[in-house]
């Protein structure tokens, strides 16, 4: 038999895996232009932050509409809490592109420093990965999967703190990678708190299949 | 463990040769709420009216299994039934009030069992009509006819008729079903304001009146019990699919 | 009537076939009441309601026993009549309904009516369906038999009932008795659909039933329906009037009556907030 409820679900569910598709994107797009000084692209996801803010508020108008009309419970509840919940830390991923989009503005004319670029490049890519993953778990329904996201975030954990050590040595041996090392720290700073999002929403789709809360990286979202 | 005040066990109940109940192992704490659910037919209301031995009314239907309140068994050979449903009492769909006063209809089973007292039949009948929170609307109308009330008053005073024999256990076949929300509302206040005092089995087909009200849920589907749990169990994460399924609205 | 009302409401009792019960493309309001006012004796039970029932719409009348709502549905296709007194107008189709020469038993041809309890008549399921028709002066046994199976179809019960339609209705379980009752209101085939708590005898799976009935329905027929259960207001209809002491307090949007309603007494009923 068939609910108006479902078809409402699958929408929604739709919904938020599109707005889940734009924000990795945007994250992949604002490592890259942060790594190729491109400023240019950087408005353009500063611009289209607002786009992405928009989505989250139209996916939870959705959902406390469902949740006032038909009242879900068990597993119906838990994927509209679940989608209600994750769509939040996407919004807040969304953000941090957007930061660092900021940053790439920012660093106009300072000096740079390579080799930290380079370990920026690496970590960003690896983050833009796990929200990806993440997303693949989500439409999946895949717990075990999320089991890779804690050993990934401690990857991304221990990649942010040699940002920030190689950061500093810059700053104390050269004066004028000071600015620019300063951003190194604050992008090196988004995408750690991004990979703990990844985790939250990995908790989430564990949550959504199980019924359980987890807590995924009890101890490394502390700020290094 | 705490005492039970009823369990059964193995319940079979046939229609003829037709097994309607396969089987039911269920069984009571002293107060709080269990609701029955699940669709027509599952033998929610059968099972219910099993607990104080409404079938004996019926030629055609045999009742096996074992029922046990307060260690005495329910459908021993000496049991009195008419004492019997003085303890365990019954509430019914369609409120069911006697065509005489309030007053009449509250002291009606107190008199069957011999009160003469006035005195005494007055406090009982204020003292039921409180706790089924319908004296206020009554006290000044206590000699009017029952059927001049509205439904949800009348199924309150069907519940102070039952309350007022001081049963132990409650139960109750749909008691909302012919009323609207308004007064399903104040039936159910005045159901959740016994729960320390009485035990109640309530069959309801409304999944939210089970969800709001009831400590407890068990799941009838066919004939068998699918699953008993917590309520809250129950609505966020049962164990059975059939439970699921019915829980959420996705039926067949 | 005259002539020209017969017209106007295409009423054609000869020959009714699909196609002349259909109002212009154009036409968005099915139904509508202006200052209808409703009194059992001297007891006002009903006041200014004025209501648009959008066309090929679920509209779901909500309120507290006593609240009027019985009452106005009951109003719309005159079963009040010889009850109350109806006051104001019923406007369907250009014209004033609720008017003496209103032929009211042509009336309830475009607007039928769907009560609380299945009350299928003691004969076959296929005369229950065929028995208003024959009243009408249909008698081609083809005629009678597509008429038996389209409405059976679009009542969601062909499928059940297609191998025993010389059965009893009085056979058939609450659920079907119900569906069989909406296939034989629209057999008639009107315009609107009334219903009085369709579902509200039935156990959760007939009423789901019910319900995925009405939403099919909703593509050819106007429905307006009284329910006690607000989740099946909300399940269900596209709009929603919350009805209180015999007077319209909001319509809406069923969303919007169910996230954000507008008056106060409406956010307590729909919270269940009885005081």
């Amino acid at each position: 038999m068939r609910r108006m409820f479902d078809e409402e679900l699958a929408d929604l569910d739709t919904s938020f895996k599109e707005m889940g598709l734009l924000v990795s994107e945007t994250l992949e797009k604002s490592v890259q232009a942060f790594l190729d000084h491109d400023r240019e692209q950087a408005q353009l996801i500063i611009d289209g932050d607002k786009a992405i803010n928009e989505r989250e508020i139209a996916i939870e108008k959705k959902s406390f509409e469902m949740i006032a009309l038909y009242q879900p419970v068990t597993t119906d509840l838990r994927e509209i809490v679940t989608i209600l919940k994750a769509v939040s830390v996407l919004e807040r991923i969304g953000d941090n592109a957007r930061n660092i989009a900021i940053s790439t503005i920012h660093m106009k004319g300072t000096k740079r420093v390579p080799e930290i670029e380079e370990l920026i490049g690496k970590e960003g890519t690896q983050v833009a990965k796990m929200v990806r993953e993440v997303l693949d778990y989500y439409v999946n329904d895949d717990v075990a999967g999320t089991e890779n996201i804690s050993e990934e975030a401690l990857v991304v954990t221990e990649s942010t703190r040699k940002i920030r050590t190689q950061s500093i040595k810059a700053m104390e041996t050269d004066s004028e990678a000071v600015e620019a090392a300063t951003d190194y720290i604050v992008v090196g700073g988004y995408l750690k708190r991004t990979s703990d999002y990844v985790s939250d929403i990995a908790e989430w789709i564990i949550y959504k299949r199980t019924g359980k809360i987890v807590e995924l990286n009890p101890g490394t979202s502390s700020y290094l | 463990m705490t005492e039970k005040i009823l369990t059964t066990e193995n319940v079979r109940l046939y229609y003829g040769d037709n097994e309607a109940l396969h089987g039911i192992n269920l069984d009571y704490d002293q107060y709080g709420i269990t609701a029955l659910i699940g669709p027509s037919g599952s033998g929610k209301s059968t099972y219910l009216r099993a607990l104080n031995r409404m079938h004996d009314l019926q030629d055609n239907v045999t009742v096996n299994g074992n029922f046990m309140f307060k260690g005495r068994d329910i459908y021993a050979p000496d049991t009195d039934t008419v004492a019997l449903r003085k303890e365990i009492g019954m509430v019914f769909q369609q409120p069911n009030p006697f065509p005489f006063s309030i007053y009449d209809n509250v002291a009606f089973g107190l008199r069957i069992s011999g009160e003469k007292n006035k005195s005494v039949l007055d406090e009982k009948v204020e003292t039921s009509l409180k706790q089924a929170a319908v004296w206020d609307e009554v006290k000044d109308d206590l000699h009017k006819s029952a059927l001049s009330l509205s439904g949800g008053q009348q199924q309150r005073v069907s519940i102070a008729r039952a309350l007022a024999t001081a049963p132990e256990i409650l139960l109750l076949d749909e008691p909302t079903a012919a009323l609207d929300p308004v007064s399903s509302h104040k039936v159910e206040n005045t159901l959740m304001a016994l729960r320390d005092q009485y035990t109640m089995i309530i069959v309801t087909h409304s999944m939210s009146q089970a969800s709001r009200l009831s400590d407890r849920t068990a799941f009838f589907m066919s004939g068998d019990l699918i699953e008993v749990d917590s309520t809250k169990q129950m609505f966020l994460n049962p164990t059975e699919q059939k439970t699921q399924d019915y829980i959420s609205g996705r039926f067949g | 009537m005259t002539e020209q009302d017969m017209a106007a409401l295409n009423l054609d009792a000869e020959q009714p076939t699909s196609n002349i019960y259909k109002m212009g493309d154009d036409q968005e309001i099915a139904l509508s009441t202006n200052d209808l006012k409703v009194y059992y004796g001297d007891h006002l039970a009903l006041q200014d309601a004025d209501l648009q029932f959008e066309r090929f719409k679920i509209t779901s009348l909500i309120g507290a026993s006593g609240s009027g709502k019985s009452t106005f549905l009951r109003s719309l296709n005159r079963m009040n009549d010889g009850v109350a007194n109806v006051e104001g107008n019923i406007m369907y189709r250009g014209l004033d309904i609720n008017t003496k020469d209103i032929d009211v038993y042509e009336m309830r041809k475009h607007i039928g009516m769907v009560f609380q309890r299945p009350n299928p008549f003691a004969k076959s399921i296929y005369e229950n369906i065929t028995f208003a028709l024959k009243q009408h002066g249909i008698r081609d046994k083809k005629v009678l038999d597509e008429r038996v199976e389209t409405s059976l179809k679009q009542a969601a019960l062909w499928d059940e009932v297609k191998g025993d339609l010389d059965k009893s209705a009085l056979a058939l379980s609450g659920g079907q008795a119900q569906r069989l009752v909406i296939a034989r209101a629209i057999a008639m085939q009107p315009d609107i659909l009334l219903l009085d708590e369709p579902a509200s005898a039935l156990d959760p799976i007939s009423s789901a039933k019910v319900e995925d009935t009405l939403l099919e329905l909703k593509d050819k027929y106007t429905i307006i329906i009284v329910t006690h259960n607000m989740q099946q207001a909300a399940r269900i209809s596209d709009y929603t009037a919350f009805f209180h002491l015999g007077k319209v307090v909001e319509y809406d949007e069923t969303r919007k009556i169910f996230t954000r309603p507008k008056v106060q007494l409406t956010i307590d009923y729909v919270n269940g907030n009885f005081g």
